[in-house]
């Protein structure tokens, strides 16, 4: 297999990771803004 | 009489074909109603820089208006992270931040832009074209022409037909890859939806805290992340509604004339009729049918962790594409074919956006991996 073809595969392994690591953060992020940042829910836990 | 008839010796048959091409385009555009905000001014262009000495594009010492505006707003990639600002502007994250989960199959959905680029590397492109090329999986026209020209790939005109093209054959495109790849069964799982109150602090934060976490990871998706964000904000903020109308109308549609008509520059019939060209809609149809499948086959490898009651319908996967809200509205509709009680438009709406912001990362990581 050309080197190109195995740079590309590593691009593809590489990139999917990235993608779906920064999605997992951001999904994270959301949860924690949506326990912490809703004034509502807050008032009912008072 | 050679002052008034020479240019038309000057004619060349692949030109006349352009313009079959660029009919065609208005034709989808008008007829069909697919993406006729960027398919009739590339398809108009289409016509105008395939004249002979057309004095739309440079000849010798001429600057041509469309290489002007190409320049100003294409090759340093203004133009696309304009348009970004009116997008953001137009999408109310809502259905997404209710229920933040739904961003992975967002994720999944970017597969067919890096199978796409290791495809296009065995079929003999360079990294910079496959990277171009496998963008068009990104189901996102700017993130797909930023990509393109940071690369300064030789193919942005047939990047951009097929980009424009398939994102508007969505509804064709993607009902035969779900349904191959999932049962009757599996399309009628019901789906609870639960509106829950997202609260104004947590939408004025989501595209600050997008921005810096994207930007942290991904830096080079600074850019595309940052100005789709602040459009975001603009809407969200409450306080500038002038700034967020004009951006989802003037902005976004004043963007949009010039850059249907300006990418059509690189579709002169030397660039464009090229086998090089067949092989890019090939690969750009590919991009699209494996983002679907990546996000349903995500979607089915979730419900194998899934409680009974909790299952999810792997149609939504499918969403995960970044072609909004098309996307959404298309297995909506299949699934109300499926069951008639089976709404899931709002799941499938939050998985839509997500996959708005996923595409913008996947094009981001191409530039962080590959060097210029």
């Amino acid at each position: 297999m050309s080197s190109l073809v195995l740079q590309s595969l590593a691009v593809m392994g590489q990139g999917m990771l990235g993608v779906f690591v920064v999605m997992a953060l951001l999904a994270l992020c959301i949860t924690l803004l949506n326990r912490f940042g809703n004034p509502t829910k807050k008032n009912a836990k008072g | 009489m050679q002052a008034i008839f020479g240019n038309l010796l000057l004619l060349d048959p692949k030109m006349v074909i352009m313009w079959v091409i660029g009919g065609l385009l208005i034709y989808l555009a008008i007829k069909k109603d697919m993406e006729p905000s960027l398919l009739l001014p590339m398809g108009f262009g289409a016509i105008l820089v395939n004249l002979p000495s057309s004095g739309a594009i440079t000849q010798g010492d001429e600057v041509g208006v469309l290489d002007v505006l190409y320049n100003a707003g294409i090759a340093n990639e203004l133009f696309p992270l304009l348009l970004f600002i009116g997008i953001g502007a137009m999408i109310d994250f809502g259905p997404l931040l209710q229920n933040p989960k739904l961003l992975i199959f967002g994720a999944a959905a970017q597969f067919g832009v890096f199978a796409v680029v290791v495809l296009a590397t065995l079929l003999g492109f360079d990294l910079h074209d496959a990277a171009s090329i496998g963008v068009i999986g990104a189901a996102d026209g700017p993130t797909a022409i930023f990509v393109s020209q940071w690369f300064n790939s030789r193919y942005t005109g047939a990047i951009m037909v097929a980009a424009y093209s398939y994102m508007a054959l969505v509804p064709i495109i993607q009902p035969p890859v779900i349904k191959a790849l999932t049962t009757k069964k599996e399309r009628t799982i019901r789906m609870r939806y639960q509106a829950a109150n997202v609260s104004r602090l947590t939408r004025i934060l989501f595209p600050i805290v997008v921005t810096v976490v994207a930007g942290l990871i991904v830096p080079r998706s600074v850019a595309l992340v940052g100005f789709l964000m602040f459009g975001n904000l603009l809407r969200e903020c409450g306080v500038l509604d002038s700034l967020s109308h004009v951006a989802q109308n003037v902005l976004a549609n004043l963007i949009t004339i010039f850059l249907g008509i300006t990418i059509a520059s690189q579709m002169q019939a030397d660039q464009f009729l090229n086998k090089e060209t067949l092989m890019i809609l090939g690969l750009g149809l590919l991009a699209f049918v494996f983002d679907t499948a990546g996000g349903v086959i995500c979607a089915k490898v979730v419900n194998i962790f899934m409680p009974e009651d909790k299952k999810l319908n792997p149609m939504i996967g499918a969403c995960g594409i970044s072609a909004f809200p098309m996307s959404s509205r298309v297995i909506s509709k299949m699934a109300l074919a499926e069951d008639k009680q089976n709404f899931l438009l709002m799941q499938a709406a939050g998985v839509n956006v997500g996959g708005q912001v996923a595409s913008v990362i996947a094009g981001g990581m191409l530039l962080n991996l590959i060097a210029r």
